[in-house]
């Protein structure tokens, strides 16, 4: 019987210090995610990245994506959908984060396409085959062609502009900054210069909907 | 009066628990993706807790005789990991190339605390408790 409370007790006692360590540790990251983010504005919020909506929108939503990541490919429809419920009030940057082998030749093919203002179109034929291109977690930069052949781009020019160095040298700042904000996992959000407390979808819509508030009381 | 063969068995349990709960707080906590070397070990030390906690209600001296084979599993790999880390076996004649690799020291405290110094220390530690009790009960 006294063996048994002993074996119990330790138990519940390992599993306790568990569940607290775990909680203490999650808050004091998410405390020094926050801090880092802070510190670095100006690094989160660049000027060359391409910006979805209103300029002067109160909200600004910067998403550090993979073209080759499911979860981004998932999340695009959801945040597109947020801005189109609260119109004008939103604005979403998109910058590189291209964590997938292979994913920095595909990241030079979307940023050569803004050259010709077929971003938007490039990345949503992308996302959407996905499927194709991808090949066990490893982007193959030589089937993105296929895909890309529907749309009214000059895929010759295209690859002429992906070697050009104003081209490199975006995504070796986004890149950089990624690595100063310590985004090691992709789509990783930031509205208005705050990290998401935690992943999820609901975590950002709160902290877009916060935003929001924020914004609509102060005016 | 000498040590109950059940405080033994607890003490091994215990490890096997704290180990197990450390590596799992690592992992999914704190985000450290464990190299290949580290699951053959965690593989070895799960089980532990289930095997260990089942021998003590009621208290089955002959647990050992399935806890050993894991634990003495887990020792080899332990230290194989252990030399991998500290250079006593080259990095060259490491299994595990892809991923995260297994020479590599993701985490230190105290200057020389590692994860696969604490995995050897653990079972290590399991390993004599679990001998004791083997040679308590053939005397």
């Amino acid at each position: 019987m006294k063996q048994k409370n002993i074996f119990i007790a330790a138990a519940v006692l390992l599993l306790g210090v568990f569940g607290l360590g775990a909680v203490l540790y999650k808050n004091h990251q998410a405390q020094q995610a926050a801090q880092l983010v802070a510190q670095n504005r100006a690094v989160l919020e660049r000027a060359h990245a391409h910006t979805f909506g209103n300029p002067n929108a109160a909200v600004h939503i910067v998403e550090f994506f993979d073209p080759a990541c499911e979860t981004c490919r998932d999340f695009y429809p959801l945040v597109k959908k947020m801005m189109a419920a609260n119109p004008g009030k939103i604005k979403l940057s998109m910058r590189y984060a291209p964590l997938h082998k292979g994913s920095d030749e595909v990241v030079k093919a979307i940023e050569a396409s803004r050259k010709q203002g077929m971003f938007q179109p490039t990345l949503e034929a992308l996302f959407a085959s996905q499927g194709h291109w991808v090949l066990n977690h490893a982007s193959q930069v030589q089937l993105i062609w296929d895909p890309l052949s529907g749309l009214p781009l000059d895929l010759r020019r295209l690859q002429t502009d992906m070697n050009s160095p104003e081209v490199s040298q975006v995504i070796a700042q986004d890149m950089a900054d990624a690595k100063t904000l310590h985004v090691t996992m992709t789509p990783e959000y930031f509205v208005n210069g705050k990290p998401l407390p935690s992943f999820g979808y609901e975590e950002l819509k709160k902290l877009v909907d916060d935003a929001l508030i924020e914004n609509s009381v102060g005016k | 009066m000498k040590i109950s063969g059940w405080i033994l068995i607890f003490a091994a349990w215990l490890i096997a628990a704290l180990s197990t709960l450390g590596a799992l707080f690592m992992g999914e906590v704190m985000g450290l993706t464990p190299c290949v070397l580290c699951w053959y070990q965690r593989i070895a030390m799960f089980p532990l807790v289930v095997v260990l906690a089942v021998g003590l209600f009621p208290l089955d001296a002959k647990v050992v005789r399935y806890a050993l084979p894991l634990s003495s599993t887990g020792l080899l790999l332990a230290t194989y990991h252990l030399f991998l880390t500290i250079g006593v076996i080259p990095e060259a004649m490491a299994p595990c190339a892809q991923g995260v690799p297994c020479g590599k020291i993701q985490a230190q405290w105290f200057g020389f605390v590692t994860i696969p110094l604490l995995s050897f220390v653990a079972f290590l530690s399991i390993n004599l408790l679990l001998a004791l009790s083997a040679l308590r009960k053939s005397q």
